[in-house]
């Protein structure tokens, strides 16, 4: 059976910029940071504290052509790319801290029914929610 | 003109600023275009103009007010920036296709959707795929 999820990718405009992004203002640790010989960067980040590795991937050949990586590109640069949720014990606490760094805030934390959420981007326009469940 | 980069930063402007009035002036800066040069890139890289934008973000916050809290629909419609109940009843009714009362009729003791606010955004901004339209 499949026990957990290990790996997952998220498209960056630049690799350098997005090393800076997770390390240095979300505090995420670099859990692979390897160039191979055929000039493949694999570049992986996690918080600390959880078994993870998120893939810090950039668009481009060899593994899609030129054109797709060209939309794909589009598509993280209007921010329409992204979407997932990294969990808290302090919203609002994490949303000063991050702020205080220069992450974008699409929104303040506000009560849900299911917590406390913010939504913030990275620099390369992925979005996420920042959520502190409650119970 | 700064690039798409700099029309989402001005996008996000009206996301966090939802409920003030639309200043195209200080987007445009942001954007780094004229006014005119703005409204029509925007529309072009996101298929709608940015007051059709706005409201329909500040649709999806009223939405939210209307199933998760009790405040009145006249309330909610000033919390998210309309200037009048007709306007946000227009509104609403053009984007979420009935009326603010009858939406959260409809929604009232229904079980709430355990969807983070990312996705719901998402699902409620216009498709960055110009064949889905």
């Amino acid at each position: 059976m499949i026990t957990k999820l290990s790996h997952a990718t998220i498209w960056v405009l630049d690799q350098d910029e997005a090393l800076t992004f997770y390390r240095d203002k979300l505090g995420f640790e670099v859990r692979t940071d390897q160039t191979l010989d055929s000039g493949f960067r694999w570049l992986t980040v996690g918080p600390p504290g959880q078994d993870i590795e998120l893939v810090l991937m950039k668009p481009g050949p060899p593994a899609m052509p030129p054109e797709a990586a060209e939309q794909i590109t589009a598509l993280i640069s209007k921010g329409a790319m992204g979407s997932g949720v990294f969990g808290t014990d302090d919203c609002r606490g994490t949303y000063a801290e991050l702020s205080e760094k220069g992450v974008e805030f699409l929104e303040e934390p506000a009560e849900r029914f299911y917590g406390v959420e913010a939504m913030f981007r990275d620099n390369s326009g992925n979005w996420f929610s920042l959520t502190q469940r409650s119970g | 003109m700064g690039g798409v980069e700099h029309l989402r930063r001005a996008r996000d402007e009206m996301d966090r600023r939802y409920a003030e009035p639309l200043d195209i002036a200080a987007l445009a800066a942001t954007a780094l275009a004229s006014e005119a040069h703005f409204i029509r890139s925007f529309k072009r890289e996101f298929g709608e103009t940015p007051h059709r934008y706005l409201q329909r973000r500040r649709i999806e916050r009223a939405a939210t007010l209307l199933r998760e809290t009790d405040r009145t629909v006249t309330e909610i419609s000033l919390d998210v920036g309309f200037q009048g109940l007709s306007w946000f009843t227009t509104a609403f009714r053009e984007i979420m296709g009935e009326t603010p009362t009858a939406y959260r009729d409809r929604l009232r003791g229904a079980p709430p959707a355990m969807v983070p606010g990312c996705y719901t955004m998402m699902w409620t901004r216009k498709s960055s795929f110009p064949q889905a339209e």
